[in-house]
């Protein structure tokens, strides 16, 4: 059992915890993420690091809450705890000997983006962050990338915070005024991702991406999350979940995304119906 | 005189049509009456035949002379000998490859029933006198093992009687290795992996469960920490696919990510929380003992119609026999001499049909086994809505990537001397780790004779 130290909402749907998990905060490196199981029965779900604190042995973790799973998730506390509590997986993000990068980020994916900002911003790297969200009621992490940006863009899709426009508007402006990147770090939805890859092949800057595929173990073994990268098929558990974009087949990628949608939407409404009931909101 | 009858006493099973529609055990096992019957046909050769032919050396005719003594508990300790885990092996081991096949009476008929006293024997013995295993006196010398499934499980326990505190580390949530995500209910129920493993805690076994061997903690930690030695059991988990086209279209599951929903994530009760495709028509290929168990839970999933496509013939499966008739009465249909070629799906990118071809065989090659050669012109389309790759597993590349000095074959399979012992120091590895996968038994002897070798290098190096 792994205890929830502190929790706060980010968003209207998105939350942050702090588990306390020494093993794993020992461990953890940028790009890497956990599986958790909330309870007993529950189900296995990758959720990317946040953030960790060896010294603490605490790990935070940032979840959109989009199914049955990261429902039941959120309606724990501080001073509840999680069933399991698995990682580091994956391969941390490379990032040495990088000097100049632009980091996006999209939607919850800002989460996982914003340990590669700190990180690089530590090794000394000039960082140019550029975030997106749908409208200003949604964005997080603003303050936090800020701090850890030399050029720092807010985007939204209707204008309400930031800039009006999409990620790669940002980036192409930031190109356009000169900007020369050794490597642009992606990470969002895979419709973001995409279009970022094509921006940027243009140019032939190298593009990083965080693939965040359904998986059960995140060892290797269910084979779940393989991806198509170069032609050839990738486990995103032990061969990412970073991967060079411009070689990832991302619309097969959006379909694999959808398997489990319609069954996703049903245990999700379920859940709903029995925390509403429980809150004697029928 | 020993009953000369030729057939062995048939084992009592739920009835197939009933059976295909629950995940409850298939085989129910001999009763009383039923095990002393089958142990008479045994005719107690002085040359044990049967002892040769099984991996671990059990004193078979020593156990069912206790059977016919009435003296079952008798019987269990002459197997505990030999082998830790006898309610599992007297249900998945290959008994007709092994022991069986070496037993006389198979020369005119059939052989005695050794696997199903074998389960008699572990069974009764579960009923009556579990949990009062005795705890042998503890020397001090910390042993990590990696991995709980039968080869993790046995090396623990040989280095618990010897008196080591042995720790067990797994990856997953719960304890059991392939015993628990692979093997379905219906052939080995969990309760008996269970038992087997409060068996190992109740003797000082401590297991650490969610920790990944390579992520987590790495071997040289453990090995420059405080453990003296470290065992590798991490067996095959790296699902083998096609390589054909339209194995990343949805529908398209390898069995391990099938099985391990469905077991481990019991994905097959209403109230669980894990998603699992229900399918129509399933197409599972491969012919060994997992193919065999993805079919069988597929149909009991609800599925109209499920197809083996096995690309070599009926005399080449490799899965246990009383698995594939069990499959066959449960209504799995078994398209032999078919090899898959693509699978086909729709616009939504669905699977829709997987693209086979007639196979015929060749000459025999480098297994030994005839070799299927394609049929010309003879491509049809089975209509399927799923398909589950059953082709194989190759060992996790987690370990051997982030231990400096463990040598593996190309293939990936750790490099041991014949005492089980790595390329590293005081590092030893056995099972599916080693050998690519195999069998359960082969496994558990392996993680035997290596607690054999730790406790033999660790004594010398104390001297």
């Amino acid at each position: 059992m792994y205890k929830i130290l502190g929790k706060d909402r980010l968003n209207p749907t998105v939350s942050r915890m702090v588990v306390h998990c020494p093993q794993v905060a020992k461990k953890a490196a940028p790009g890497q993420f956990v599986i958790l199981r909330v309870d007993g029965d529950g189900e296995r779900i990758p959720l990317t690091i946040a953030d960790y604190d060896g010294d603490k042995g605490t790990v935070t973790i940032i979840y959109q809450i989009v199914g049955a799973t990261t429902h039941k998730l959120d309606r724990l506390e501080a001073g509840d705890c999680i069933h399991d509590f698995v990682g580091p997986l994956g391969n941390p993000t490379e990032l040495c000997g990088l000097r100049s990068v632009a980091v996006i980020g999209g939607g919850v994916g800002c989460a996982i983006a914003l340990p590669t900002a700190k990180k690089l911003h530590e090794l000394g790297a000039k960082v140019h962050s550029v975030i997106g969200f749908r409208n200003k009621d949604l964005v997080i992490l603003e303050d936090e990338f800020r701090a850890f940006s030399d050029e720092f863009r807010l985007m939204t899709d209707d204008g309400s915070a930031g800039e009006k426009g999409l990620v790669t508007d940002a980036l192409q402006n930031l190109i356009d005024a000169g900007n020369k990147y050794d490597e642009v770090i992606a990470i969002g939805p895979l419709v973001m991702m995409k279009f970022v890859c094509k921006l940027t092949e243009k140019y032939g800057i190298k593009t990083v991406v965080s693939m965040n595929p359904i998986m059960i173990d995140g060892t290797g073994m269910c084979g779940g999350c393989r991806l198509t990268v170069g032609g050839q098929m990738k486990f995103a558990c032990v061969d990412g979940p970073d991967f060079d974009g411009h070689l990832v087949d991302f619309d097969e990628a959006i379909e694999r995304g959808r398997m489990y949608s319609d069954f996703e939407k049903h245990a999700y409404d379920e859940e709903c119906n029995l925390f509403n009931g429980g809150n004697g909101n029928g | 005189m020993a009953d000369l009858s030729k057939t062995k006493n048939p084992m009592p099973v739920q009835d197939a049509k009933e059976r295909a529609k629950n995940f409850k055990e298939v085989a129910l096992g001999y009763t009383e009456e039923q095990a002393r019957a089958e142990a008479e046909r045994c005719l107690d050769c002085k040359t044990k035949p049967c002892q040769s032919g099984c991996p671990v050396g059990i004193d078979i005719p020593a156990f069912i002379r206790k059977i016919k003594e009435g003296d079952y508990e008798g019987a269990y300790q002459v197997i505990a000998r030999s082998s830790s885990l006898a309610a599992v092996c007297g249900r998945v081991c290959p008994q007709e490859t092994q022991c069986e096949s070496k037993c006389v009476r198979g020369k005119n008929g059939e052989p005695v029933a050794i696997g199903r006293l074998e389960r008699f024997v572990a069974d009764h013995h579960n009923a009556h006198n579990a949990g009062k295993a005795d705890r042998a006196l503890t020397n001090g010398i910390k042993v990590a093992v990696v991995g709980s499934g039968p080869a993790g499980l046995s090396c623990a326990g040989e280095l618990a009687s010897r008196g080591y505190e042995v720790t067990v580390f797994e990856a997953l949530h719960t304890a059991g290795g392939v015993l628990v995500y692979g093997i379905p209910e219906f052939r080995l129920p969990k309760s008996i992996v269970e038992k087997e493993i409060e068996n190992l805690k109740s003797r000082g076994v401590k297991f650490e469960l969610n920790t990944v061997v390579g992520r987590t903690v790495l071997i040289d930690e453990l090995i420059d920490g405080e453990y003296k030695a470290v065992f590798i059991g991490s067996g095959a988990g790296l699902p083998n696919f096609m390589r054909v086209k339209g194995e990343d279209l949805k529908g398209v599951y390898s069995a391990n990510e099938f099985l391990t929903r469905v077991n481990l994530m019991k994905a097959y009760r209403e109230d669980s929380d894990t998603p699992i495709q229900k399918s129509r028509a399933v197409a599972v290929v491969g012919g060994g003992n997992v193919a065999m168990d993805a079919a069988r839970c597929a149909l009991r999933l609800g599925a109209e119609r499920v197809v083996i496509v096995y690309r070599r013939g009926e005399s080449e499966l490799p899965a246990r026999k009383e698995e594939v008739e069990h499959a066959k009465e449960e209504g799995v249909e078994f398209m032999l001499l078919t090899a898959p070629l693509e699978v086909v799906g729709d616009e939504h990118k669905n699977v829709k049909a997987l693209r086979c071809q007639k196979m015929q065989l060749g000459e025999p090659d480098a297994s030994g086994r005839r070799r299927p050669v394609p049929i010309e012109n003879s491509e049809f389309d089975l209509e399927v809505d799923c398909v589950i790759v059953a082709i194989g597993t190759s060992p996790n590349p987690l370990i051997k990537n982030t231990t400096p000095g463990i040598q593996t074959q190309k293939w990936g399979g750790i490099i041991t001397d014949e005492q089980g012992k790595t390329t590293r120091d005081m590092v030893y590895a056995g099972g599916d780790a080693v050998t690519g996968a195999a069998t359960v038994i082969l496994a558990m002897g392996a993680g035997k004779d290596a607690a054999e070798q730790i406790d033999k290098a660790i004594r010398a190096k104390n001297k």
